[in-house]
C-alpha cells in the first residue's frame, strides 16, 4: 500500500503517495524527473547519488523516500538561479573540476554542505568532506581547487554562496 | 612562436555547465515511450555444460514480452579481433565464467523482468573451474574453448637482435619476476543501453560506449542486419578507461529483444554486473632478464610474460603484444626478446585498460632498471638520461620517434621535485623514486583489417554565417575530446570557440574508431583540422571571387577577415549583408569584415558550406608478424618522481608528493592535459596500492563493489605537480599527441622505487596493501636480526 508523504524538493512542496520500498533516488528521478541525481553503485558506496536533506549530504540510493517525509531535499537542479550557476558550479566549470561529470552532482552537493557549515575549510577538511564521493577521472585535485576558490571568494567578498 | 587565439589555452570545457547543473544526460537518464525493461540471466557457475534451458515458467509471468536464448539469437561468433572471435551472444553448449550470459528477458518493468529471469531453469553439468594459469595449463585440464589446446588463447615470440649473445657480453645481468592481479576500470557510470527497432527496419542503439563504430559493426554482424540500418549513439559517458570498448551482451540482446517486440528495450548493468563484464586489466606475470655495461648502457632485455585472460579474448590478442612491444621505448635497446602467452581461465574476460598491456610490464622493468642503477653505483636519473631515445630514433622493434621530449621530462621532474637534494638523504620510512613512461598516440591499425579512415570530420558552416557545427563520430567519455576538437576547429577556421557547436558520438556523423589507444587528439584532431581548413578555403574562395582578389591575400583570425593587402574595399559586401537584416540590431559596423558577414556572403554565392576532413596514419606496418601492435603515428612519453612515507609498524603507505612531466606534443587545452595527468596518476596509485579483483574457490568475485574493491578517495591523493612538455609532434594537429593513457605509465614503478628507497625492500607483487608491505618489513627485520646474531 502506498504511503502519503510531504516533502520539499528544491524549495517546492510536494504531497506524494509512494511505495514503502521506493528509494529517495527513484522518487527524485522517476517521479519528479530530476535526473541530475545519479546512481553509480546502488549500495551507498560511491556517493554519486548524494543529495542534501535539511542541508546534510545523504545517499539517496539507500534511503527510502518515506524517510524524507517532512524534510527538505536539495538536488543539483536546485542550485542554479536566474542569476546563473551557483558559485560552486561556476568554480567547477572554470577550474576544470569536471571530466566525465557523473560524480559531479554529488560532489558539488557535498561541497555545498561543507561550505554552508564551514565557509573557511582547510584543504584536509575539503578532502574529508568529499571523501565519500568517488571520482575516477580527475584525481580530485582540480575539484579541491574549485572548492577552495569558492571559500576564498566568500572570505574576500563576504557573500554567502 | 605563432600567436594562437584558442588552442594552448585553458578554455573551460564546453560540456561543463550542463554537467555542473545536472542537465547533462547519460544513458540511464534516457527513456523512450512504451519502453520495455530488459534483464539478463547470467551463469551462477564458473564452468559447466548446459544440459537444458527451460523458459516455460518465465513466460507465464504477466508482463513478460519476450525471452531470448541462443536458439533465438543464433551462434554467430563475435569478439573484438576477427582473429579471435570466440563469443556468442548467449551460451548454448557451455558456460565459461560466473556471469556468462545465457538468456535475456524484456518485460513491462524491471522487477517483472528480474522475476522472469529467476524462473528460467537451467540444468548444468558442472566442470572443474580453472581459476589460475597453473590450473588452466596443467596436463589434462579440460578445455575452456575446444579449439584452443592447452587453454592457450594466444602466443607471441619475438626476437630483435641476438639476445643471448648480447647478454653474454654484459657486465651485469639480472633476472626478476613481477606479478599483478586482475583489476577493474571502475568507471562511475555503469554500462547501459536503449535499443529501438523501428517499423522500417532501422535499428538505433543508444549505448554508453567508447566505440560507437565497433559496436555498430558487431551488432550488425551478430544480428545479420545491414550495417547501414544500424545506428549507434552515445550520450555523455561516465568514464570508460577501456571497459566500454566493445558491444556487450546487454547491447546486442537489447537490440534482439527490440526486434522481437517492436518496442524500445532498456537495460542497465548493476555494479556487480560491471565487475562481471570486466574487460579490464589482465593479471600479468613477467620474467625479465636485463643486461647492462659497466658504463650504464642498457644492452639487452630477455622478457617472458604470462597473461591471465579470463574466459574470452576481448582485446587480449592486442594486450599480449603490447605487454612486450611497448618496452621498445623510450630507451635505446638493441636486443630484445619477448615470449608470451595469454591463457584462458574461468573468470570474467580481461581486455584493455588505460595504458593497454604496458602498465605492469613498465612497472616491472622500471623497477629492475632501478635495481641495476644501484648495482652500477649510478643515479637512477643518470641511467635513464644515458639510455633514452631522442627525436628521429627508431627502436629495435621498428617504432619511430617522430617527436620525443624524454630529456625535458626527466630533467624537469628531477629539478622540480628536488631529487638531487633528497635522493639518498631521506630518513628511514621515507622514500623517493623515479620512473619513465612511454605509450602509443593511437593504434596504427584498426581492430579489424581494413583500409578505412580512422576518423572523419564534417564542419557545416551555418547558413546565417554566425556559427559552425562540427560533427564527428568520436567518443567524448569524459576526457574532454569535444572541447579539444571544438578548439581545433575554432583555431583553424579562425572563429572564437563560442561560435563552434560540437556533435559527436553518433555513427551517422561519419567514421571514428573511438576513444582507445589514446588516439583521438591526434587522429580525430587531424580530421577536424582538415575539415576546418576545407571550410575556410571555401569561404575564402567565395570571398576572393566577390572582391576580385587572390585567395592568398585573405585569412580569417579570431572571427574577422584579415586582408593582407591595404587596398581592399568591402563596402559592397557589407551593404549586401546589412540589406538582409533590416530592422535588426547589433549589426557589424566596425573596420573589419566579420566572419559572420563573410560566411553569409559565401553561402549566398555557393550554397551550404561544408568542410570535410579525414585521417588515417601513413603505413606503419613493420616487417614482422605482430608488428602492427605497438605501431603508432607518434609516441607520448613521461617521467615521474614519487615521494612517500611508510609506517614501518603497520605497512601503511602514504603518498606525500608526485611530480609528473608528460610530453603531449602540444597542449590543445592545458587544463585538460593536467586533468589527464592527475587522473592517470590517481588510477596508478589505486592499482599500485589497493586494487585487486578477488575470487572464491568456485570462481565467484568476492568484491564486486566499491566497499571492497577500493579505488582512491580524495584523502588518498596528494597534490600532483603536473608539468606539460611540448615536443611539437609533426604528425599531430598543431603538434599535439596523446596524454590520456600514457600518463599512467610511470606511476606504479615510481611508487615501487620510492618504496624501496623507504624500506630497502623490492616488492615483486601488486597491490602494495598494508598487509603485504608489513609482512615484508617484518621478514626483513627478522632476517637482519638473524644476520646480526
Amino acid at each position: 500500500m502506498k504511503i502519503l508523504i510531504k516533502i520539499k524538493v528544491n524549495k517546492k512542496d510536494y504531497e506524494l503517495a509512494v511505495e514503502p520500498n521506493m528509494t529517495l533516488k527513484d522518487l527524485l528521478r522517476d517521479e519528479l524527473n530530476l535526473m541530475g541525481t545519479k546512481e553509480g553503485c546502488g549500495l551507498g558506496e560511491c556517493g554519486t547519488c548524494t543529495v542534501l536533506m535539511d542541508g546534510n549530504p545523504v545517499l539517496s540510493c539507500i534511503m527510502l523516500a518515506v524517510e524524507a517525509d517532512n524534510h527538505e531535499i536539495e538536488t543539483i537542479e536546485g542550485l542554479e538561479t536566474e542569476k546563473g550557476l551557483h558559485p560552486i558550479q561556476q568554480a567547477f566549470v572554470e577550474k576544470g573540476a569536471i571530466q566525465c561529470g557523473f560524480c559531479t552532482p554529488g560532489m558539488i552537493l557535498s561541497a555545498k554542505a561543507l561550505l554552508d557549515s564551514n565557509p573557511n575549510p582547510t584543504e584536509y577538511e575539503i578532502r574529508k568532506a568529499i571523501s565519500g564521493n568517488l571520482c575516477r577521472c580527475t584525481g580530485y585535485q582540480k575539484i579541491v581547487e574549485a572548492i577552495r576558490t569558492v571559500s576564498e571568494d566568500k572570505q574576500t567578498t563576504g557573500i554567502k554562496a | 612562436m605563432e600567436k594562437y587565439y584558442t588552442v594552448n589555452s585553458r578554455a573551460a570545457r564546453i560540456d561543463a555547465p550542463a554537467k555542473a547543473n545536472g542537465s547533462a544526460r547519460f544513458i540511464n537518464d534516457f527513456n523512450m515511450p512504451e519502453q520495455l525493461y530488459g534483464a539478463l540471466l547470467q551463469s551462477p557457475i564458473a564452468h559447466g555444460r548446459i544440459k537444458k534451458i527451460d523458459t516455460s515458467k518465465a513466460w507465464k509471468v504477466p508482463g513478460v514480452k519476450s525471452i531470448v536464448t541462443a536458439e533465438d539469437a543464433g551462434l554467430v561468433k563475435y569478439g573484438v579481433s576477427p582473429a579471435r572471435y570466440d563469443e556468442t551472444l548467449f551460451c548454448s553448449d557451455k558456460v565459461r565464467y560466473v556471469g556468462d550470459d545465457i538468456a535475456a528477458v524484456a518485460a513491462l518493468d524491471s522487477e517483472t523482468a528480474q522475476e522472469a529471469i529467476s524462473l528460467i531453469d537451467v540444468e548444468y553439468e558442472e566442470l572443474p573451474a580453472l581459476l589460475s594459469i597453473d590450473d588452466a595449463t596443467r596436463e589434462g585440464a579440460p578445455l575452456i574453448h575446444d579449439d584452443f589446446p592447452g587453454n592457450i588463447c594466444a602466443e607471441v615470440h619475438h626476437e630483435f637482435g641476438d639476445v643471448e649473445e648480447a647478454l653474454s657480453s654484459c657486465d651485469i645481468v639480472r633476472t626478476d619476476t613481477f606479478q599483478s592481479k586482475m583489476q577493474d576500470c571502475a568507471f562511475l557510470e555503469p554500462q547501459g543501453c536503449v535499443a529501438h527497432y523501428d517499423h522500417r527496419g532501422y535499428l538505433t542503439l543508444y549505448s554508453s560506449t567508447q566505440v560507437p563504430h565497433y559496436v555498430q559493426r558487431t551488432v550488425a554482424m551478430v544480428l545479420g542486419l545491414p550495417v547501414g540500418k544500424v545506428r549507434v549513439v552515445k550520450f555523455y559517458v561516465g568514464g570508460g578507461f577501456g571497459g566500454k570498448l566493445a558491444a556487450n551482451a546487454m547491447d546486442i540482446s537489447s537490440c534482439l529483444l527490440s526486434i522481437k517486440t517492436g518496442k524500445p528495450v532498456k537495460m542497465i548493468y548493476n555494479r556487480e554486473q560491471v565487475f562481471l563484464y570486466s574487460r579490464s586489466r589482465h593479471g600479468f606475470t613477467h620474467n625479465m632478464t636485463t643486461g647492462v655495461k659497466k658504463d650504464g648502457t642498457i644492452v639487452a632485455l630477455k622478457h617472458s610474460c604470462d597473461l591471465e585472460g579470463g574466459a574470452y579474448t576481448s582485446y587480449g590478442i592486442a594486450t599480449v603484444y603490447y605487454a612486450g612491444s611497448l618496452l621498445g621505448g623510450p630507451y635505446k635497446i638493441q636486443h630484445m626478446k619477448y615470449d608470451a602467452r595469454r591463457v584462458y581461465t574461468n573468470k570474467p574476460a580481461c581486455g584493455a585498460q588505460r595504458g593497454h598491456g604496458g602498465v605492469i610490464a613498465r612497472a616491472a622493468w622500471e623497477q629492475q632498471l632501478d635495481t641495476l642503477a644501484e648495482e652500477l653505483g649510478m643515479d637512477p636519473v643518470e641511467l635513464r638520461l644515458k639510455n633514452m631515445m631522442e627525436n628521429g630514433d627508431t627502436s629495435c622493434n621498428e617504432l619511430y620517434m617522430s617527436s620525443l621530449g624524454m630529456r625535458e621530462c626527466i630533467e624537469s621532474v628531477r629539478d622540480k621535485s628536488g631529487w638531487i637534494k633528497k635522493k639518498g638523504s631521506l630518513p628511514k620510512g621515507k622514500g623517493i623514486g623515479i620512473s619513465c613512461g612511454f605509450f602509443v598516440s593511437g593504434a596504427g591499425f584498426p581492430i579489424y583489417r581494413s583500409d578505412t579512415y580512422h576518423s572523419t570530420a564534417t564542419i557545416k558552416v551555418n547558413e546565417d554565417g554566425g556559427t559552425i557545427h562540427l560533427y564527428t563520430a568520436s567518443a567524448e567519455i569524459g576526457q574532454g575530446s569535444d572541447t579539444t576538437f571544438g578548439m581545433i576547429a575554432a583555431e583553424t577556421l579562425g572563429v572564437p570557440l563560442d561560435a563552434v557547436r560540437v556533435s559527436s558520438g553518433d555513427t551517422d556523423f561519419g567514421i571514428d574508431l573511438g576513444a582507445y589507444s589514446s588516439r583521438q587528439t591526434l587522429m580525430t584532431g587531424r580530421a577536424v583540422q582538415y575539415a576546418a581548413e576545407d571550410a575556410k578555403r571555401q569561404i575564402l574562395e567565395a570571398l576572393a571571387d566577390e572582391l576580385k582578389i587572390a585567395i592568398q591575400d585573405l585569412d580569417i583570425k579570431n572571427g574577422n577577415i584579415v586582408f593582407k593587402r591595404p587596398d581592399v574595399n568591402f563596402d559592397t559586401l557589407r551593404r549586401k549583408y546589412l540589406q538582409e537584416h533590416r530592422g535588426w540590431t547589433q549589426l557589424p559596423d566596425g573596420k573589419e569584415l566579420t566572419f559572420c558577414e563573410a560566411a553569409r556572403i559565401a553561402f549566398i554565392a555557393r550554397g551550404s558550406i561544408i568542410g570535410k576532413g579525414k585521417y588515417k596514419p601513413r603505413w606503419l606496418g613493420g616487417t614482422y608478424k605482430g608488428a602492427a601492435v605497438g605501431t603508432s603515428p607518434a609516441y607520448g612519453c613521461s617521467a615521474q618522481v614519487v615521494e612517500l612515507s611508510v609506517d614501518m609498524d603497520t605497512g601503511q603507505i602514504h603518498i606525500d608528493g608526485m611530480t609528473d612531466a608528460h610530453d603531449c606534443g602540444f597542449a590543445i587545452n592545458r587544463t585538460s592535459v593536467e586533468g589527464q595527468i592527475q587522473g592517470s596518476l590517481m588510477m596508478g596509485v589505486g592499482e599500485a596500492m589497493f586494487e585487486e579483483i578477488k575470487y572464491d574457490e568456485k570462481g565467484k568475485i568476492l568484491n564486486p563493489n566499491f566497499a571492497e574493491y577500493k579505488i582512491p578517495t580524495a584523502l588518498d591523493m596528494p597534490n600532483v605537480v603536473p608539468i606539460i612538455v611540448e615536443s611539437d609532434e609533426p604528425y599531430g594537429p598543431y603538434g599535439a599527441k596523446e596524454v590520456g593513457e600514457g600518463a599512467i605509465m610511470p606511476t606504479i614503478p615510481a611508487i615501487l622505487n620510492a618504496l624501496y628507497d623507504a624500506t630497502g625492500i623490492r616488492f615483486k607483487e601488486l597491490p602494495l596493501t598494508p598487509e603485504r608491505v608489513y609482512k615484508a618489513i617484518k621478514e626483513k627485520r627478522e632476517k637482519d636480526a638473524g644476520k646480526k646474531a
